[in-house]
């Protein structure tokens, strides 16, 4: 037996803040002690908490130990794991709390969490089956053999999932069409193919907890009469799939996978595909060109997979997400604990990645109805360098922008679309005032453009079109007219394109320019961006009453364009100045400002 | 008629090809094997030669035509040799407001590449990618496997100067 489980996260987030380094320091200092066998390592999966990576949590204890580094390692040690002594020291810390905080129930960014999907994930070591299933892993499958396959879609149904990869579809619907679809041979497929630019939550199910994904998957094969799996997963994740193979190999040992399974004649094999990177392979129809060997085109529906999907078999594609919450439904009683989380409309929970300008950076999973102000001032700990809030992009590229007017929102799935965005996977992208909204839509659109597979010309040509626009408008060449063009060639996009992607990419456009029509014109008529990003666009200058001459921006440009004496105050020359920005971040006074082209007016504020 | 594919092979030594039969021996009469048989090829080779992709159409009785049109729809298949560092710019939404153009800006004049080049020592290939969701230390490039997080322009030149 183990005295204590030290569970260190191994998650890409803290594996690049260094947690692969703190981890041989643990151990060398454990041999050190001679106490290594004493203690239970596991490299495991994500606390969610990644703006303070590396973290340790040390069980039973159950203290949370952040931001570590290597040499922080004989102190935890000596102290901790020896001496039975809690080291303040390494306990959070923020502006949120008053004294270092020990635990889940002390830290803000978990108060208001609840783990549904990522109950296990960061507790139990993910290659390890018995761990999973001493947390009651399998026991909904076991169920599920008990029951009449109909009875399990019903379940479900009643449960209110919807899809957590996008368009949030009934998961229960669509296990029933798949159920009635004739046809012998049916498949069950997993769509890992997380591509939004900013979500990692499915990364971090499938590296902390790939059972549950395995489990879920077998559910469903037995609720629509399939029995045979596939999971396609992005290639750039390649701890998501290491862990994935291990994880069927141990179920196949177990024989929770294969022929005849614990006895019930069920029959359940699970095949993984690594995508090659494309976005588009996320819409479902791509997804399935693509296992199938071919260019990740989309085609019309219908025929709905559920009548032809994979190998023109009837097909179920769930998400990584929604996979993950079927053993919660699936269990004795789990359906009637599902619902009584979230809204009338949408039920449960839903993992978010925040990231951006917010202070705690990382995974959180929230039940659906929580305000937008709540995920960003109580779990996210506010703005970053207590700029203004200003919007929040949700749904990725595909989604939109809900500006700081909307702030008390509740997010759930109906909501959010009526505000112009969508759920989408869960991304959400915190923008204080140095983000120009024009720039955003720019990103997108030219991400979406990108990644347009061609085959229709609505997304094909007119992404294009749209992106020249916003190009020129960044670059102060647009034309009063702009803003209707893009609002006509965003609605026959939205109204004409092939697949999810061509349909919602003018989302971004649209929703910007609802919300924030002032800055386009700002950029249009005046040639101003206030936000500091179109370079061509303003000018910096520093403000001569709070500059005292540390000479810090004068090291720091990589023109020359910074003249003035040390303790005077210093001048941009703007002929030499490339606006690259490396001033403002070396300067401490926060005297640069940001100011329209050719005047000398303070906007800054 | 050839495919007028370019894919530079003058530069490189002899091709040799003895290895490319056993990589895809698995995937032998499985069309919708395609995909992972070039991703072997591409892992061996760490591009995929004309020649080796030749002997995957042979073996696998594919049209050359089908498994072009497969290779350059995904942006994992490369047609050219690459680095031997390969820098990967995060091009994610939270890398985006965070300042990654300027992280590739500095890395673009460091170098003298622009994106999808490779330094004529084939020290260097500079590539972008949409998110490797280190959403957290914004903004990120990865360098081969190690990732760098919270980067400002200034810190480019050291870290480039650390992969010989």
């Amino acid at each position: 037996m183990h005295e204590k489980h030290l569970m260190i996260c191994g998650a890409t987030g803290c594996l690049s803040s260094g947690s692969h380094l703190v981890e041989e320091a643990l151990i060398e200092e454990l041999e050190k002690h001679g106490i290594k066998d004493k203690y239970r390592l596991v490299m495991g999966g994500c606390p969610g908490f990644c703006e303070v990576g590396p973290i340790i949590v040390v069980y039973p204890d159950e203290v949370f130990y952040c931001r570590l580094k290597p040499k922080d390692m004989a102190e935890l040690v000596e102290k901790h794991l020896i001496g039975g002594e809690i080291v303040e020291r390494l306990l959070y810390k923020g502006p949120d709390v008053d004294a270092p905080a020990r635990f889940y129930d002390t830290i803000p960014f978990y108060a208001k969490q609840k783990f549904n999907v990522l109950r296990n994930s960061g507790i139990i070591d993910p290659e390890s089956i018995d761990e999973y299933i001493m947390r009651g892993g399998y026991r909904a499958f076991t169920r599920a053999l008990d029951l009449d396959p109909p009875a399990i879609c019903e379940e479900v149904k009643q449960a209110g999932l919807r899809g957590r990869g996008g368009a949030g579809f009934s998961t229960g619907l669509k296990w029933e069409f798949t159920n009635k679809a004739p046809g012998s041979k049916k498949y069950v497929v997993c769509n890992a193919d997380e591509g939004d630019p900013g979500a990692f939550m499915d990364r971090s199910i499938l590296e902390g907890d790939p059972h549950a994904i395995l489990e879920g998957m077998l559910i469903c094969g037995r609720a629509i009469g399939a029995n045979e799996g596939y999971i396609y997963c992005r290639a750039e994740y390649p701890l998501a799939i290491k862990r994935l193979k291990l994880a069927i190999e141990k179920a196949e040992a177990y024989g929770l996978l294969g022929e005849n399974i614990l006895g019930y004649g069920f029959n359940f094999k699970i095949n993984i595909k690594e995508g090659a990177g494309a976005f588009v392979c996320g819409e479902e129809t791509a997804l399935l060109a693509s296992i199938e060997g071919k260019r990740g085109m989309p085609r019309p529906r219908p025929p709905f997979p559920a009548q032809s999907g994979l190998f023109g078999k009837p097909t179920t594609i769930n998400n990584v997400e929604t996979l993950a919450n079927i053993p919660l439904i699936v269990r004795e009683g789990g359906a009637d604990d599902f619902v009584k989380v979230g809204t009338e409309g949408s039920k449960g929970t839903k993992v978010f990645a925040l990231a951006g300008k917010i202070r705690n950076t990382g995974l959180c999973e929230v039940p659906m109805g929580i305000t937008i102000k709540e995920i960003i001032y109580d779990v996210g700990g506010g703005i970053k360098s207590g700029r203004e809030f200003k919007a929040v992009q949700a749904g990725g590229p595909s989604g939109g922008c809900i500006p700081n007017e909307l702030i008390d929102l509740p997010i759930d799935y109906d909501s959010l679309n009526q505000a112009g965005a969508i759920m989408g996977s869960g991304g959400l992208v915190v923008m204080d005032e140095r983000t120009c909204m024009v720039d955003l839509a720019r990103y997108f659109l030219s991400f979406t453009q990108k990644e347009s597979c061609g085959k229709c010309t609505p997304c094909r040509e007119g992404t294009k079109r749209m992106l020249e626009i916003l190009n020129r408008i960044s670059e102060g060449y647009g034309e009063p007219k702009d803003l209707e063009t893009l609002d006509s060639l965003a609605i026959s996009i939205k109204d004409s394109s092939l697949c999810g992607l061509g349909q919602t990419c003018p989302n971004p456009v649209l929703s910007t320019i609802r919300y924030f029509r002032k800055e386009y014109e700002e950029h249009i008529d005046e040639h101003f961006c206030r936000a500091g990003v179109c370079k061509e666009l303003f000018n910096y200058r520093i403000d001569e009453e709070k500059c005292t001459g540390c000479t810090a921006c004068v090291k720091a440009c990589p023109t020359d364009a910074i003249r003035g004496e040390k303790k005077e105050p210093h001048e941009i020359i703007q002929e030499l100045c490339t606006r690259c920005g490396s001033c403002v971040e070396k300067c401490r006074q926060e005297c640069i400002m940001i100011t329209p082209l050719g005047s000398e007016a303070d906007v800054s504020n | 008629m050839s495919i007028a594919i370019e894919t530079e092979e003058a530069v490189t030594e002899e091709i040799d090809l003895s290895k490319v039969d056993a990589l895809i021996e698995p995937y032998i009469g499985k069309k919708e094997m395609i995909i992972p048989a070039l991703q072997k090829v591409q892992d061996h080779f760490g591009y995929l030669p004309r020649s080796a992709v030749e002997q995957v159409s042979k073996r696998m009785r594919t049209p050359l035509s089908r498994l072009y049109g497969v290779a350059t729809f995904y942006a994992q298949f490369k047609m050219k040799p690459r680095g031997r560092y390969i820098i990967r710019v995060c091009k994610g939404t939270a890398c985006h407001i965070q300042g990654s153009p300027k992280i590739a800006e500095r890395i673009e004049d460091i170098l003298g590449l622009e994106s999808g080049e490779t330094t004529d020592d084939l020290r260097f290939t500079l590539e972008e990618v949409a998110c490797i969701g280190a959403c957290a230390l914004a903004p990120v490039i990865m360098i081969n496997d190690d990732p760098h997080g919270r980067l400002t322009p200034d810190k480019i030149k050291d870290i480039l100067d650390s992969y010989q």
